[in-house]
């Protein structure tokens, strides 16, 4: 746990010097995730800067430097009684807070309580022009300023080094009850969003194996009350609690029987579309997440198809993991999007030294 | 015709008008100062600017047009919703063209199963929840002016309201916009899932004051309405242990909807206005809101009044009616007009702070009070940091707006001490562009110098608002160095009369 940003600073203006590109690794925890670059781009090292600069459990809000791991941040806020509501995936408590936002990771609970690109309140970050700089805060509303932080949010590492990130975290819930049923894809999409148009505690609902998983969480009378009563209309059976834990965590960790593979030979798709829109390819291996709105889909299949599918359902694609990833791994935006997008990066990292083709081979 | 225009301006104006008149109603496409009069300003009436001209397209194609024409000439674009906003960020240039979105006024769909809706951005906030009320959902950022400004306004300014804390920001209820650039290209940007994939360019576009793009469509999230709502009203006699209280509630694990605090001063004049019937000799009073279902809310709302109780309240109320909750909020969402009331004028002040140090803020806030001799009413998102002190003054007077100023701008600096920062969700526009420089330094505003240049590379879009010039930086710099000095010395010679 120490401050390594001098020696940070100090790389990042050699390598913007010399115009040498630089790979930012934490602890490498994506390295599986994403579009896979093959230059032999100078390592910067990050997980060394680690430490939580700052906690007050009543303002709801916590500073970790960029290093700092999902184990240590989820050990002192159990101290308080109070969680990462974004709950990234953890990566066996090895993922840093700088790369779970850089990848843009959130947990189950993201349709209701928000992703960590939505709990990010401020971020330092050393920029191309080998700057330090702060943006955001440490209060829950600041509009002062371009939103930075949140631009951060599954960039990758484009715009540059973050060295310390401020969230918002929250109480832990009181109670916690999983259910589950059977049902088709079709019916489990209908299913979960009935369910989420009530103002249930739900925290998460997925569809897997042909069962509808559902959590509820709050206090206690709200969660209770809930489960008898969706368990008397759709026929839910209560989880036991050690095998509910243990089944969210492994869709969480991608470590469930459906995610065999695809951080090797199998590739692993993600979609963000209308929680609602039917579901179509439906011969193919397909898991549900946040009532619908996410969907993973395993097996060989070409992104300019994939995308017409995901548009058609009100959204996108993208390659996440598995097989070959050296191509563009989202649909390549309009010709304006992209000379944007250009210009963006070239905001920060005019030399383009971080993390060069991490997010599109263009970029 | 506007008769202070110069000639370039005149022959711009002109030959503007004739090319907008190509595709948009002549009675849309205003150039006369008289009927320019209604855009003179935002809801920051002192910050007033008469536009070179005024068009009111309907269609995004006509949006994209008047873009490329402006962009072909170099003419700046103010974009203009209801008009509500409270930073002078729609204050018109007076070489420019103001962009009015009141037409744009639809909600063009609603999704009930996805809980979306897609509509115009001149719509009205409160009209969205108000379109789906039968469906049992709503809308959820609700800022106190949501009667009248507009979903596309909220955007710009990724406006708050009272239930942010559990319920977040415009920027987490909003999954996609269209834009128009600035070279009059169409974006969609976001989609109807959660997410965006690659580089996400949405929160970007929220908060960025017209300054980015044109927002000409909006995808916003509906939420379920709570089964129950309930108010816990409660009095205290200290700022100190209703800041206490407050932090009581976040230990125990509570996220209310919403948790405002008004000091005495806003206590009166809010109960004198809605009666409300608030504890009317309280020194701090706490509106504490419990939502959810049924069940949840029993439990909690008692559990809250228990705590309040314990945290030494002198009085405790808890909304027995749905009318009687809307009273209660009746007092908090008006206190804006009702200070408006007891003063000639009020300027109203948007900084953020931890919650821990409210006490700390108020006591700096009440000596500066002294010090200007101008009176303060505080009211307080307690919930999420966020507070609006409004100071009262007479703009008759002469030199008390610039007196006025002055303290604001000096109370934003306090929050920024505090680890605060200069706007919660007002925005910047033109009336705190000074103070940017207090939040951020040179490099940081050199960077979304460069922001703005990625998106807006000639610089027409809102010119002047939003984020200052370097050069404007080290003036502002210089003038609160010599303001600092000055006031060093006056408080040695103080020392020195003692």
């Amino acid at each position: 746990m120490s401050d390594i940003s001098q020696l940070l600073f100090e790389q990042i203006k050699t390598a913007k010097a010399e115009k040498t590109p630089i790979t930012i690794v934490g602890n490498g925890t994506k390295s599986a995730l994403g579009r896979k670059v093959e230059a032999n781009n100078e390592p910067l090292a990050v997980a060394g800067h680690s430490g939580i600069v700052d906690y007050k459990p009543v303002e709801l809000i916590m500073t970790a430097r960029a290093g700092t791991t999902l184990a240590e941040i989820d050990s002192e806020l159990a101290k308080n009684n109070q969680v990462l509501a974004c709950d990234p995936r953890r990566f066996g408590g090895k993922a840093t807070i700088a790369g779970s936002l850089a990848s843009n990771q959130s947990g189950h609970a993201r349709p209701w309580l928000g992703s960590i690109r939505d709990h990010v309140l401020g971020i330092r970050l050393i920029n191309g022009h080998g700057q330090h700089l702060r943006f955001g805060g440490q209060v829950m509303k600041n509009v002062a300023g371009y939103d930075v932080s949140r631009l951060q949010a599954g960039a990758m590492g484009s715009f540059g080094v973050i060295t310390e990130v401020s969230f918002k975290v929250l109480p832990k819930s009181e109670t916690s009850i999983s259910l589950s049923v059977a049902a088709e894809a079709g019916d489990a999409v209908s299913l979960m969003n009935d369910l989420a148009g009530t103002a249930k505690p739900i925290t998460a609902a997925s569809w897997i194996d042909n069962r509808v998983y559902v959590r509820l969480e709050g206090a206690n009378a709200a969660a209770t009350a809930a489960v008898s009563q969706w368990q008397s209309q759709h026929g839910f059976a209560v989880l036991p609690e050690d095998d509910a834990t243990t089944f969210w965590e492994s869709i969480r960790e991608h470590q469930h029987v459906f995610f065999a593979g695809t951080e090797d030979d199998k590739k692993l798709w993600k979609f963000s579309v209308n929680a609602a829109a039917k579901p179509n390819l439906t011969d193919a291996d397909w898991a549900f997440s946040w009532c619908g709105s996410q969907r993973w889909l395993v097996g060989e299949f070409d992104l300019s198809e994939l995308t017409e599918n995901a548009k058609a359902m009100g959204g996108e694609v993208q390659h996440y993991s598995g097989g070959n990833r050296q191509l563009d791994v989202f649909d390549p935006s309009n010709a304006a999007l992209k000379q944007l997008m250009i210009n963006v990066k070239k905001s920060f990292d005019p030399d383009n030294i971080f993390n060069p083709g991490r997010l599109y081979s263009w970029l | 015709m506007n008769t202070t225009l110069n000639e370039q301006t005149i022959a711009n104006q002109e030959k503007l008008a004739a090319e907008f008149r190509q595709f948009i109603d002549s009675e849309y496409v205003i150039t006369d100062a008289e009927t320019q009069r209604v855009y003179e300003c935002d809801g920051l009436s002192a910050y007033c600017e008469l536009p070179m001209l005024t068009v009111l397209p309907e269609t995004v194609e006509q949006v994209q047009k008047i873009m490329r024409i402006c962009h072909k000439y170099g003419v700046p674009v103010v974009a203009r919703g209801a008009g509500t906003g409270l930073s002078a960020g729609a204050t018109p240039h007076d070489c420019g063209v103001l962009l009015s979105l009141a037409k744009f006024n639809e909600i063009l769909q609603v999704d009930p199963q996805a809980r979306l809706a897609r509509l115009q951005p001149g719509v009205r906030n409160l009209a969205v929840s108000e379109a789906v009320a039968d469906l049992d959902l709503y809308y959820a950022p609700d800022p106190s002016s949501q009667i009248a400004c507009s979903v596309g306004g909220n955007v710009a300014e990724n406006a708050g309201g009272v239930h942010c804390l559990k319920y977040g920001l415009t920027v987490h209820n909003i999954v996609r916009v269209q834009v128009v650039t600035v070279e009059g290209e169409l974006l969609e940007i976001g989609n109807e899932g959660l997410d965006g994939y690659g580089m996400d360019l949405l929160a970007l576009m929220h908060g960025s004051e017209g300054l980015l793009g044109i927002v000409t469509e909006i995808t916003v999230r509906l939420l379920p309405k709570p089964e129950k709502a309930q108010v816990v009203l409660a009095g205290f006699d200290s700022i100190t242990n209703a800041g206490d209280a407050v932090a009581k509630v976040i230990e125990e694990g509570i996220i209310p909807g919403g948790l405002e605090m008004m000091d005495s001063f806003a206590i009166v004049a809010a109960d004198d206005f809605a009666k409300a019937g608030y504890p009317r000799d309280a020194t701090a009073l706490l509106l504490c809101e419990l939502d959810g279902t049924f069940e949840e809310v029993e439990q909690y709302v008692d559990q809250v009044a228990e705590l309040f109780k314990e945290m030494g309240a002198t009085s405790v109320k808890i909304s027995q009616s749905e009318e009687e909750r809307m009273l209660f909020w009746k007092g908090r969402k008006s206190a804006f007009p009702a200070v408006g009331r007891i003063s000639p004028d009020y300027y109203c002040m948007d900084g953020t702070i931890p919650r821990g140090q409210l006490s700390n803020v108020l006591t700096e806030i009440n000596r500066l009070s002294d010090e200007y001799g101008l009176r303060v009413a505080n009211v307080f998102h307690a919930g999420d940091g966020n507070l609006h002190p409004l100071i009262l003054f007479d703009s008759s007077v002469p030199g008390e707006f610039e007196k006025t100023e002055e303290f604001g701008g000096r109370i934003l600096e306090a929050c920024v001490l505090a680890g605060g920062c200069i706007t919660g969700e007002h925005g910047v526009g033109l009336e705190k562009i000074r103070q940017m420089v207090v939040q951020f330094t040179d490099e940081e505003i050199q960077q979304f110098n460069a922001i703005k240049q990625a998106f807006d590379p000639v610089g027409t879009l809102n010119p002047g608002k939003g984020i200052p010039t370097l050069k404007r930086c080290q003036e502002y710099r210089a003038i609160r160095s010599k303001n600092e000095i000055d006031a060093e010395n006056e408080a040695d010679s103080c020392h020195t009369c003692h």
